[in-house]
Formats: structure tokens, C-alpha cells, sequence
């Protein structure tokens, strides 16, 4: 090794091997991506040792990768993996992580596209891809609201000193509007509490852990519209279903409409009552942030 | 405890890793602890919670940042959107210095996220020290490099790790956070003395020492930090006291993490290994 580019080189090899999918057995491929034996590409660089040979040594490293990615992956995904089922979701986010390997520094985005993943390989969660569709974006979604940017809130003296028709607001950046087919708001928040109560469980007396590791599956939601929002108020998660016109409006002032054509874009039947309803809980909640250009200071 | 360039000539004691299930109780007790490290990574965000929640350990407490994802090691540059969160979280903070890994984990901008080995070559330290220099010039803030342990040894390589270590370091001239637990640990996977290690790292360039607990397998040891520090560690953390003078130190425990009393008591543990490394250095 005599230069960067050798040591690039080095470093591609190594990583190919390390994030290549382990067999069904949970254990480093036999052979090379060339029909090698494996054994024989990992002792081309790899040393032995008296107690490990080259491939057994690559396998650590290879097992950990899938372990830890995994494990994060479901971490991340209670609703979909209580959807899929152990066996079904570790298969998904096998072939998920293979197609799209971590191209961030941090492991928080790892999932961030698995909804596209979903929409694009559907075998892996057929028969449910709609709702395992739904729920892998409000999961996502709930990532963005619990670390995303949160913008200055505008004063509502600033707000009313501007005509509705030039006045654009932006939504918080860590707030994400869902148009879902299925109500999975509820159905995640049922798994989540049913894993909790499992979990207070095993610290209890067996009798009680034995009762709850019987108690039945979460039943999958059934196909029903809702328009969720998902956000975050005080460092808490929290989800909002709102009415479709309101969902709407919401839609058009996030694309940086001016408020005026807003409404009339995207609620025009709601009314001023509903309309000035829905600003007063939104502005409570913080879910604005001024979007319009700084004015110039008069020379 | 001493203080150097490569910690910000600052005097730090015994700290421990900031772990979210302590959280409420680092807020709600506000026990005296010289000092967090935390996992930079886990800051490195546009807001929320975790931001609050520093935030309000800055209040009261002095925080030092440790990374793990910089890759000094790997071939590619770093990565500019890496940077400007990390100097934004060095801003926030003002750790007196940072940590990050002597390992790589990445390249072509695909991550393993993990601690990978280097191969141990003139090439890689070259690489591995202009990268250092660069993520400290940009950053403004004392740079100090973590050994890391490892599972696995290359045929390219052209040293052993102390001196691939002592290379990079003296090329970047930047400090060393010393890994005790795993110098341990890679010394029973690879079959090296853990003490010629430590004696063949420059020890004034010591600026930070982790501890912490492993686990054994039939054919090798793993870095798992669920455990308390084990004996043998404790021994060469009171050899490096002795080589490097009392130093900033700070256990790690992420895994099976009990309460925040007893990763604290074990911490503290380090103070009869200072005290006897100070009776020593004392004798003729």
C-alpha cells in the first residue's frame, strides 16, 4: 500500500465483504461475489490467527454490520415490524439495507427511505404493501418531529400586521402532513403500548408476563382515509388528525401560497369562523414559522 | 490531573458517557459528576428534544465531545455537511477538546457504521494525519485520536498498532485518547502485549483515558461495554496513570445500562488506581 488511492482500494474490498447479506444462517457467504471461495478473498488480506482463520475473523466483522443495522432498523420500525411479524420484517429491511446501504454519518436516517423501498419492491410486504406503505411514513415522520429544525414562531402581532394576501408562513420542518389509507395513528400507538405493557411484564411476576406474551396480536387497521398531522409540541411527540379542507390549506401554505389564495385555493367552503378556528389551535401549537423575506432597513 | 494542548489545558477528572435512561435523573438530581462525554452523533441534529436536553446539561455541567463517525481513516475527504454539524454542536458545547476514532468506516460515501481497523502502513497514517489536521483546523478545537479495538489484522500492514498510532499522531500533532479496555481487548484477539503497547505511545500526548467492560468468547473478545471494567483492565489503566500522570478519564457503559449510581460508583473506582499510581510515581 503506497498511496491513498491503494488504500481506497483496500477500503472498497473490506466494505463489499462487511455489508455483503448474510446467508440464511446468519453467517458470512461462502463465495465471493467472482463464485471464489470466500475463504480464499478474506486470506488474501486478512491475517489468520491461532484461534480464527482469515474468513472466521471478516464474519465478526460482517455479523456485527447486519446485527447492528438491524437491530436499528427495528428499533425505528415497532408498528411495521408488529405488522410484518418478526421474520417478514428482517427480511424486508435485509433487502431494504442491501438495495439502499447507509449513506449518512449517523444512524438515525437509516430508514428515512424505506417508504420508497416499500412502494418500489412491494414482494416484501405483499399482501399489506398499502398499509405497511402508511405506517413506514408515519414512522419516518415521527423521527423528523422528534430531532427536526424548529423555526422561530412568528408573533401574532407580526402576523395580523400583515394583509392575508401577502402573508406567507412557512410549517415547522420538523412537522409532517400524512394523506394515509388506513388509520395506523392508532394502530402503532396500540402496538407501542401493547410492547410496553410486555415489557413492564418481564419485570413483574411470571404469572402476569405469561398472560401478556399470550395476549393477542394488534388486528391491522382497516382501510379508512385520515389526513394526520405529525409534530412535536413542548420536546413531546404528538399526532393530529385534521379535517381534509384543513389538511389541504395546511398543503398549500407549506408550498409558500400567501395565505389569501391559500383559503381560496384549498378551503374556500370552510368559512371565516373555521378558518380563524384552525389558526388559533395551529398558531397554539407552533406548527408556523414567518416565511416571508426580511424586510430592508430604509437607507 | 494534568492538563496538555491536546485537552485544552484543562483538568478534568472522572466522567462517565451521557446515556439517554439517565436523562431524568442527571435533570431531576443533578448529582456531582465532573464530567460528561457525550456521543457527538447524537447532537449533531436540527433540533428537539436531544438539543434541549444538552441544553440543559450545559447549565450545570462540563461536556466533553466524543465522535464516532469522523473516519480519520477512510480514504475519502470528510464530508462537508459532517463538519458544519459538528462545529455548530463544538460551538454549543465548547468542549475544551473531541474524540473521534483511529479507524475508518466508510468510503465512496457508503457507511458501515462501524469502528473498522486500519491497515497499519505509511500511506494510511500519511492520509490518516492530513485528515486529522484538516477536521481540527476547521474546527478550531484540540483533536485527540482513540485506539480502537479490533477483530481482525491485515497483511499490508507495515508496524504495529502502537506505532502506526504514535506515526499518525506525531504527524498530525494532535493528542491520544487512550483506550485501556481496547488496547486489552485487541491485545488477547491478536496475541501482543498490552504493556509494550503502552509504553510505546508517547504518553505526553495523552490528553483522555476510556475504560470499560468487555466480554469474552470461546475464540476471541468483543468491545461491548456492558460491563463493569475487569480487573485486568484496571491494572493497565494504573500502568498508564503511571506513564502519562493523572489523567481525564471517563467509562463507558451503552449497553445493559444500569442506573446511574452504580455506572458513577464504578467510575469512581479509578481514584484508588490514581492514588496508587501517585504513591508510586512518589517513590525513589
Amino acid at each position: 500500500m503506497k498511496s491513498t488511492a491503494d488504500l481506497r482500494a483496500f477500503q472498497r474490498l473490506m466494505t463489499r465483504a462487511v455489508i455483503r447479506p448474510l446467508t440464511a444462517e446468519g453467517r458470512l457467504q461462502p463465495r465471493w461475489t467472482d463464485d471464489r471461495p470466500m475463504a480464499d478473498v478474506a486470506a488474501g488480506f486478512i491475517k489468520p490467527n491461532d484461534r480464527l482463520t482469515a474468513f472466521e475473523r471478516l464474519e465478526i466483522y460482517n455479523r456485527m454490520y447486519w446485527f447492528r443495522l438491524l437491530d436499528c432498523a427495528a428499533d425505528d420500525s415497532p408498528g411495521l415490524r408488529h405488522l410484518l411479524g418478526e421474520d417478514r420484517f428482517a427480511q424486508l429491511a435485509r433487502a431494504y439495507l442491501t438495495k439502499y446501504p447507509s449513506r449518512s454519518f449517523t444512524l438515525r436516517n437509516l430508514c428515512s427511505r424505506l417508504p420508497q423501498f416499500i412502494r418500489e419492491e412491494p414482494k416484501w410486504t405483499a399482501p399489506r404493501t398499502a398499509l405497511a406503505w402508511d405506517i413506514a411514513r408515519f414512522e419516518w415522520a415521527q423521527t423528523v418531529a422528534f430531532d427536526g429544525e424548529g423555526r422561530p414562531l412568528p408573533e401574532p402581532a407580526e402576523i395580523a400586521a400583515i394583509p392575508p394576501a401577502r402573508l406567507r408562513l412557512g410549517l415547522q420542518p420538523y412537522l409532517s402532513l400524512l394523506a394515509l389509507d388506513y388509520p395506523v395513528d392508532a394502530y402503532v400507538t396500540a402496538v407501542k403500548r401493547r410492547d410496553a405493557l410486555r415489557g413492564e411484564a418481564s419485570n413483574a411476576r411470571e404469572g402476569a408476563a405469561r398472560k401478556v406474551r399470550r395476549s393477542r396480536r394488534v388486528p391491522p387497521p382497516r382501510r379508512g382515509r385520515i389526513h394526520l398531522v405529525v409534530h412535536r409540541h413542548s420536546g413531546r411527540l404528538f399526532y393530529k388528525r385534521v379535517d381534509p379542507a384543513a389538511y389541504r390549506l395546511l398543503e398549500a401554505i407549506g408550498a409558500g401560497l400567501p395565505l389569501a389564495r391559500a383559503i381560496a385555493a384549498a378551503a374556500p367552503r370552510a368559512g371565516a369562523a373555521r378558518n380563524q378556528e384552525w389558526f388559533a389551535t395551529w398558531m397554539k401549537l407552533g406548527w408556523f414559522f414567518n416565511a416571508a423575506p426580511p424586510r430592508r432597513s430604509p437607507k | 490531573m494534568p492538563a496538555n494542548r491536546f485537552n485544552g489545558h484543562t483538568d478534568h477528572g472522572i466522567g462517565i458517557g451521557l446515556r439517554v435512561p439517565h436523562y431524568a435523573h442527571i435533570l431531576a438530581k443533578k448529582p456531582v459528576v465532573d464530567w460528561f462525554e457525550i456521543i457527538s452523533e447524537n447532537f449533531m441534529v436540527d433540533g428537539g428534544r436531544p438539543l434541549e436536553v444538552l441544553d440543559r446539561i450545559l447549565e450545570q455541567y462540563q461536556v466533553v465531545q466524543h465522535g464516532v463517525s469522523m473516519y480519520f481513516g477512510s480514504a475519502d475527504a470528510p464530508a462537508r455537511e459532517h463538519l458544519k454539524r459538528l462545529k455548530a454542536l463544538v460551538r454549543r458545547t465548547r468542549t475544551p477538546w473531541l474524540s473521534d476514532h483511529l479507524c475508518w468506516g466508510s468510503v465512496d460515501g457508503t457507511y458501515t457504521h462501524d469502528l473498522l481497523p486500519m491497515p497499519y502502513t505509511f500511506a494510511a497514517a500519511r492520509r490518516t494525519a492530513e485528515k486529522i489536521r484538516q477536521v481540527r483546523d476547521y474546527l478550531e478545537v484540540p483533536i485527540c485520536v482513540e485506539n480502537v479495538s479490533s477483530y481482525a489484522e491485515f497483511h499490508v500492514s507495515e508496524m504495529t498498532e502502537w506505532e502506526f498510532l504514535t506515526e499518525v499522531v506525531e504527524r498530525a500533532d494532535c493528542g491520544i485518547l487512550l483506550d485501556v479496555n481496547n488496547i486489552y481487548v485487541s491485545s488477547k484477539n491478536h496475541g501482543f502485549d498490552p504493556y509494550a503497547y503502552l509504553n510505546g505511545v508517547p504518553a505526553d500526548r495523552v490528553g483522555q483515558i476510556h475504560v470499560a467492560g468487555h466480554t469474552k468468547f470461546e475464540k476471541y473478545i468483543l468491545d461491548t461495554h456492558d460491563h463493569p471494567v475487569l480487573d485486568p483492565v484496571w491494572r493497565l489503566y494504573a500502568h498508564a496513570t503511571r506513564l502519562c500522570g493523572v489523567t481525564a478519564t471517563l467509562l463507558e457503559w451503552d449497553n445493559h445500562i444500569p442506573s446511574f449510581e452504580e455506572v458513577h460508583e464504578e467510575a469512581l473506582k479509578a481514584n484508588a488506581y490514581i492514588a496508587g499510581a501517585r504513591r508510586q510515581r512518589k517513590k525513589p
